[in-house]
């Protein structure tokens, strides 16, 4: 099985790019790749663990029906459904953006990092996709 | 009062996260509000248009996604009374015929956007 790297740029409820990257991510899982996902600027949003779902009342949903998608539920997700595959998925966040934007309090199981940490994840990789921003 | 013109041209941005549109569910909710709005879906977002869209499926692990559903979301805002307009250059520059949309929504030729906009006192680009 390969190693592939995966970098995100995009925030959170912004863009198509979150979702294609999402889906990427749990295919390599699926498929028993492993993964690192390098979230930069926006992106460490993600797994910010202050998101909360609303109700709607345009479509007029409560809470429970709305089931509103925060991705932060998405990235742990995606970490049980890496650990139940056996696979290693790092899920690492450049920590100034995360600064930055005070989004410090993240979900378990996410990791601080730099453009270093991106470069060696790229060099210890088979593959290496980065979605960036438009 | 003052008639706004939302015009839509970005289309499936955030779908999947939102569960609509943005653009469409904001004027929605102008209405709701009791404001005088319309909707111009141009460009890509003349696709909301389209019936039969279906994104269900979707999930992360076990993580499902309800998803969006523009077609509910589009026979919502026309039968509130939200007049919706597409430009038809745009919806046969992408081979769709008029006959696949869903009913209610007038379709205009790219060159009356500019009349449709003399019409209104607010324009909201989206």
């Amino acid at each position: 099985m390969s190693t592939l790297t995966i970098g995100i740029m995009d925030p959170p409820y912004e863009s198509a790019n979150t979702p294609t990257a999402f889906r990427l991510v749990e295919a390599a899982i699926r498929k028993g790749h492993d993964v690192y996902v390098f979230c930069y600027e926006g992106a460490t949003a993600l797994g910010y663990a202050g998101q909360k779902q609303h109700p709607n009342a345009v479509h007029g949903t409560s809470l429970e029906a709305e089931d509103h998608p925060n991705p932060k539920e998405w990235v742990k997700s995606l970490l049980a459904f890496a650990a139940e595959k056996k696979v290693k998925l790092v899920w690492c966040n450049c920590g100034m953006c995360v600064d930055e934007r005070g989004v410090e309090n993240q979900v378990e199981g996410t990791c601080r990092g730099s453009p270093v940490d991106a470069w060696k994840y790229c060099e210890a990789s088979d593959g290496v996709l980065l979605i960036g921003t438009e | 009062m003052p008639r706004y013109l939302s015009i839509i041209d970005s289309a499936y941005r955030a779908t999947i996260e939102e569960q609509d549109d943005t653009a469409v569910w904001f004027t929605h909710a102008m209405k709701n509000g009791g404001a005088d709005v319309s909707i111009l879906l141009r460009g890509d977002a003349v696709s909301y248009a389209l019936m039969n869209q279906d994104a269900k499926g979707l999930r992360f692990g076990s993580r499902a996604v309800i998803g969006p559903d523009m077609v509910r979301d589009l026979k919502a805002v026309v039968e509130r009374k939200i007049p919706v307009y597409l430009v038809a250059d745009d919806l046969a520059e992408r081979g769709i015929s008029a006959s696949q949309t869903i009913p209610g929504i007038e379709h205009i030729a790219r060159d009356g956007i500019a009349r449709l906009i003399e019409g209104h006192d607010r324009i909201l680009s989206w």
